[in-house]
């Protein structure tokens, strides 16, 4: 990169190359998520999304490579898409429930989920904590506790996994569908060494010898590029860093070639530095290996950078599906327009304050009605049905499937839009 | 610059809903709430305040534990309520007295080596260095005796009776309440908060016991009401091998011995005093594990 | 593994030490000497003088107590505990006869309380019922506070005599006295009836530990079933047992061997009462003999023996330790 002593002009690949001389600073226009009712026209002129395509960068890229990061960035794997079909789904996941018994009361952790996955592709689901995603991905492999009754269909090329028997659930475990937990270090036995553990579960699923399957399990951890794999393969979870047990967990989730991959918030218990080299090992991965992933996570910036589509769930249920760039740019639900304007900003004014979404999530024992969202809700009317009727997830004028009364309007009004500050 | 953000209808009144956090609680009035809530640890309680009474009224209302009356060895009677021992003496009042004596040495036993075992401790815990070394150094090598090897040990030098047993007990109980009041003056040291007192320039002696000290409090009552009921069987197993308590003094464990020839005729010589032994220790012990439940302040 | 392994055997020989030289300090630091003790019967009768003066001789005790420490300690170094006052018999001896039959009853007595305690709390966390908890806790509590002896003489007293007076048939009644024909095969499997005799003693001994075992088992198991790595097992595709097998016992046994540990001072102190009740020859017996009778050399000897095999014993469950969970070999100690 050349010198770069210029601090006005980010060097972006993507971004606004330079501010539009014939706009004066006070009226530069401003790229941002405002989710008040006001309507948007008001604030000055609009970037043209329409006219500039390239005014769709990922928000992540944009502040990564402002700093002048031209390293070969997980998204460039996959951007540039915009919503083309990926092949038929494989993964069917209709009207999924997932109620708990508790102490308390039934608590209604997932009521109603819907969503799909094709060969290949990175679905990421997104969501707070308490939304019910990762209550979701584990029961796609029927590993909830026994105090938990899953409804609903889940379909694996074309088989319902919650009808299959227990012998079946144990050859689509691994040897199919794999999964990838949050915390490596419990998920990890601490007191076998890592090797084992990825030969117990090749030779579980393929017939070969100890030694070939040692191999393979070198093999994988090479893959993820973990150093010196044929020492490491000996070693116990805690001789390795955090960093390179994700990566083992990665290695062992593809050593016997599933199609799909269950990772539930692999990075959230990382370090932030080692976040994205991870992600970049799995996003990779699957992309030469061509196995799909479902990337639970509550990151947005994770979900920029990887996925090809995105689930976004609020209190147990989907109210968006897309694809990224699209709900990125232009969502159609409340929610999700909410999340992309809490994330803060590194172009922005120093002053800015941060745009939370007000309130709590709601208790899944006792759910409000209507739309689960509408106490939080800006633009909750009554007459839109939002405090009395469960929208359900319909198609909206973007692109995306939404479950909100309110769309259409809002989307008109340009309210869920999101704009983006220029650097000037 | 301009104000970017248009203005925004105040969010949910979060706050309100923190303002709803009940009176402040004590940890101690926290501990007994808990405690109360554990229904062995209750019963636990109630048999220990029942023994207590029994020990420090019984006496007044009981006959003379050492009259030799005429008939030995009979069952209970509307005369003798527990019956008479092969001396002819009252099982009642035996029993009673007993109780007494074991809760005596239980509590005094508890006392001294408690006393010990935080004086101990804290020295280590706090000085560290070879004061601790040396301090722990003896602790360990005292602990790889057995407990009832080590004071058999004692009452050779020692000898017997009362005085012996305690002294025999205590010396051997204070190893471990030191161990753990050291232990809680090493974690305690680490924490913040004593960080900061010494950055404010608290001196070293206040901070120990204003700070410290409530740390370790909880393992040590713990081991104390647990300790108690330790000290009341060990001294029933001296008594009973013969080296503890001298006769004729009422000791459950030598009329646990002396019980044995008769078993046949008379089991009421072995049931009542074993019955006293065990009640008595399960009160204690069951206390002592719900003090430990109760103080867990992780819990809270 | 080989510094921990040494470590430990440093450990344990300063315990040895240091154990001998306080024992020694105490039974020389009071203004009466051992000798005058064993006479006097500490105190209870006047002993003729001269008496007293010719056991200081035999026994080395006139001379300065520094030089007494010094022969002691060397005595020691060559397995010479000196010799009991009461029969001039050495202590060594004694040891020699007394110590295997203690060792067989530890033995079995933990092999017992082992296999039950274990089996019953693997039982209960997989049935997982809440009554079995409930039952194994209370059991647990309830014998913990029975004195051992107390316990002892009830199933002597009941199986035993009072079986033998009434007529109880043969598989109800057990003898009391001692160890029978005393034979065993490779020196701790009992043959000839042998058995009959260890029975008793051996349940006494293994009772409370089994209760404990159980509910130290039965919650380790529950616990460690609800681990992480479980899930992970079971989300590789493994069958249910091979979960349990693998990656849910062994995790859960790392605190029951702590327990185990634990439960060996116990055995000890347990031992002693049972021997003295069964009237079972054996160290613990005789330790207490030596202790009525102010017998210095016995008590100290058999002490500082009982404390080497304590000692070994912690040591080796502190090796199988590090079988069970591998980051303690890795010299975390």
């Amino acid at each position: 990169m050349a010198d770069d002593t210029t601090p006005q002009e980010p060097n972006t690949t993507g971004g606004p190359a330079a501010p539009d001389p014939d706009l004066a600073p006070a009226d530069v226009p401003v790229r941002e998520v405002p989710i008040a009712e006001v309507p948007v026209a008001s604030e000055g002129p609009l970037p043209d999304t329409m006219a500039d395509p390239t005014l769709l960068v990922d928000e992540a890229i944009l502040d990564a490579e402002a700093e002048g990061d031209h390293a070969p960035h997980i998204g460039e794997i996959r951007h540039g898409a915009t919503g083309e079909p990926l092949g038929a789904p494989i993964l069917e996941v209709s009207d999924l429930t997932v109620d708990f018994r508790t102490d308390d009361g039934e608590v209604h952790a997932v009521r109603g989920v819907d969503f799909s996955v094709s060969a290949g592709e990175v679905l990421a689901v997104v969501g707070e904590s308490g939304s019910g995603k990762s209550v979701t991905a584990m029961s796609l492999l029927k590993l909830l506790p026994p105090s938990a009754r899953v409804g609903g269909t889940v379909r694996w090329q074309g088989e319902d996994l919650l009808a299959a028997s227990k012998e079946r659930m144990q050859q689509v475990r691994g040897a199919e569908i794999a999964m990838i937990f949050q915390d490596p270090l419990t998920a990890l036995n601490p007191v076998y060494r890592v090797g084992d553990q990825i030969v117990e579960m090749i030779l579980v699923h393929e017939k070969m010898s100890k030694k070939q399957a040692r191999a393979r399990a070198i093999e994988m951890l090479d893959l993820v590029g973990i150093p010196q794999a044929n020492k490491r393969v000996d070693q116990y979870t805690h001789e390795f860093s955090g960093g390179m047990r994700q990566r083992a967990m990665i290695a062992m989730a593809l050593s016997c070639n599933p199609k799909l991959i269950i990772a539930d918030e692999p990075t959230t218990a990382l370090d932030v530095t080692v976040q994205a080299q991870v992600l970049e090992v799995l996003a990779d991965l699957a992309h030469r290996l061509s196995v799909a992933v479902v990337l639970i996570t509550h990151d947005l910036g994770v979900v920029a950078g990887m996925a090809d589509h995105i689930a976004v769930m609020y209190a147990g249920r989907v109210v968006e599906t897309g694809t990224v760039d699209d709900t990125f740019d232009s969502t159609s639900h409340p929610y999700t327009a909410g999340l992309l304007a809490s994330l803060p900003r590194l172009h922005g004014d120093i002053d800015q304050p941060l745009v939370p979404i007000g309130g709590q999530p709601p208790s899944m024992l006792n759910p409000p009605a209507g739309c689960s969202f509408h106490p939080r809700c800006l633009f909750a009317k009554e007459e839109a049905g939002c405090m009395s009727v469960m929208p359900e997830l319909e198609v909206k004028p973007g692109g995306q499937f939404a479950a909100c009364h309110r769309s259409e309007e809002l989307l008109a009004a340009g309210n869920l839009v999101r704009r983006v500050e220029v650097e000037s | 610059m301009t104000d970017l953000i248009p203005t925004l209808p105040p969010a949910p009144d979060v706050d309100a809903s923190l303002a709803d956090v009940g009176p402040s609680r004590s940890l101690a009035g926290d501990a007994w709430k808990r405690f109360r809530r554990n229904k062995l640890a209750m019963f636990g309680l109630v048999l220990v305040v029942f023994l207590a009474l029994v020990s420090l009224i019984g006496p007044l209302l009981v006959q003379d534990p050492l009259h030799q009356g005429p008939i030995p060895k009979e069952p209970p009677t509307n005369q003798h309520w527990f019956g008479t021992d092969r001396l002819g003496r009252d099982m009642l009042s035996r029993i009673v007295y007993g109780i007494r004596l074991s809760l005596f040495i239980g509590i005094v036993v508890t006392l001294i080596e408690t006393i010990i075992g935080i004086l101990v401790g804290a020295v280590a815990g706090w000085r560290r260095g070879w004061v601790d070394s040396l301090l722990m150094r003896i602790v360990d090598i005292l602990l790889g005796i057995p407990y009832l090897v080590l004071a058999l040990a004692m009452v050779t030098v020692i000898g017997r009776g009362v005085t012996a047993v305690v002294l025999t007990l205590a010396a051997t109980a204070w190893l471990q309440t030191a161990r753990n009041v050291r232990a809680g003056f090493l974690q305690a040291r680490e924490t913040e908060y004593v960080e900061a007192a010494k950055a404010v320039g608290v001196s070293s002696r206040r901070i120990m016991f204003r700070h410290i000290l409530p740390n370790v409090f909880q393992p040590v009552v713990v081991l104390a009401a647990v300790g108690v009921g330790t000290a009341i069987l060990a001294e029933a197993a001296l008594s009973f091998l013969g080296v503890g308590v001298k006769a004729p003094a009422p000791s459950l464990g030598l009329m646990i011995s002396e019980s044995e020839s008769s078993f046949a005729s008379a089991p009421h010589l072995l049931i009542f005093p074993g019955v006293a032994i065990a009640l008595t220790v399960l009160g204690f012990l069951l206390v002592g594990d719900g003090l430990r439940d109760a103080l867990d302040v992780k819990d809270a | 593994m080989g510094s921990f392994l040494l470590r430990r055997t440093l450990q344990l020989l300063l315990v040895l030490w240091g154990g001998a030289t306080l024992l020694f300090i105490i039974f020389n630091a009071l203004p009466t000497n051992p000798a005058e003790r064993f006479a006097s019967g500490n105190g209870n009768r006047n002993p003729d003088p001269q008496v007293v003066e010719n056991l200081e001789k035999k026994f080395g005790i006139d001379k300065p107590v520094p030089e007494q420490y010094v022969d002691y300690m060397t005595g020691l170094l060559h397995g010479d505990f000196g010799n009991s006052y009461v029969n001039s018999e050495p202590v060594s001896d004694i040891i020699k006869e007394k110590l295997p039959p203690s060792l067989r009853l530890a033995f079995w007595a933990i092999v017992v309380e082992s296999a039950v305690g274990i089996s019953a709390g693997a039982l209960s966390a997989r049935k997982r019922n809440s009554v079995g908890d409930w039952v194994t806790t209370l059991t647990a509590v309830i014998l913990s506070a029975i004195p051992v002896f107390v316990l002892a003489y009830l199933i002597k007293q009941v199986t035993g005599v009072y079986a033998y007076q009434h007529d109880w048939p043969s598989w109800a009644s057990f003898p009391t006295i001692g160890y029978g024909p005393d034979e065993y095969f490779l020196g701790i499997i009992p043959i000839n009836g042998t058995w009959k005799y260890m029975v008793q003693p051996v349940f006494v001994l293994a009772s409370v530990g089994t209760a404990i075992l159980a509910r130290i088992t039965r919650t380790s198991m529950l616990e460690t079933m609800r681990l992480d790595h479980v899930r992970t097992a079971r989300a590789k595709g493994l069958t249910e047992k091979r979960v349990m097998k693998r990656h849910v016992r062994r995790n859960a046994m790392i605190p029951v061997v702590t327990v185990i540990g634990i439960d060996f001072g116990t055995l000890v102190g347990a031992a002693i009462l049972t021997e003295t009740v069964f009237n079972l020859p054996g160290l613990g017996s005789t330790i207490v003999a030596g202790a009525k009778a102010f017998d210095a050399p016995v008590v100290m000897g058999l002490t500082i023996v009982v404390t080497l095999v304590y000692g070994l014993a912690s040591m080796a469950v502190d090796i199988s330790y590090a079988y069970f969970d591998p980051r303690v070999k890795l010299g975390d100690d």
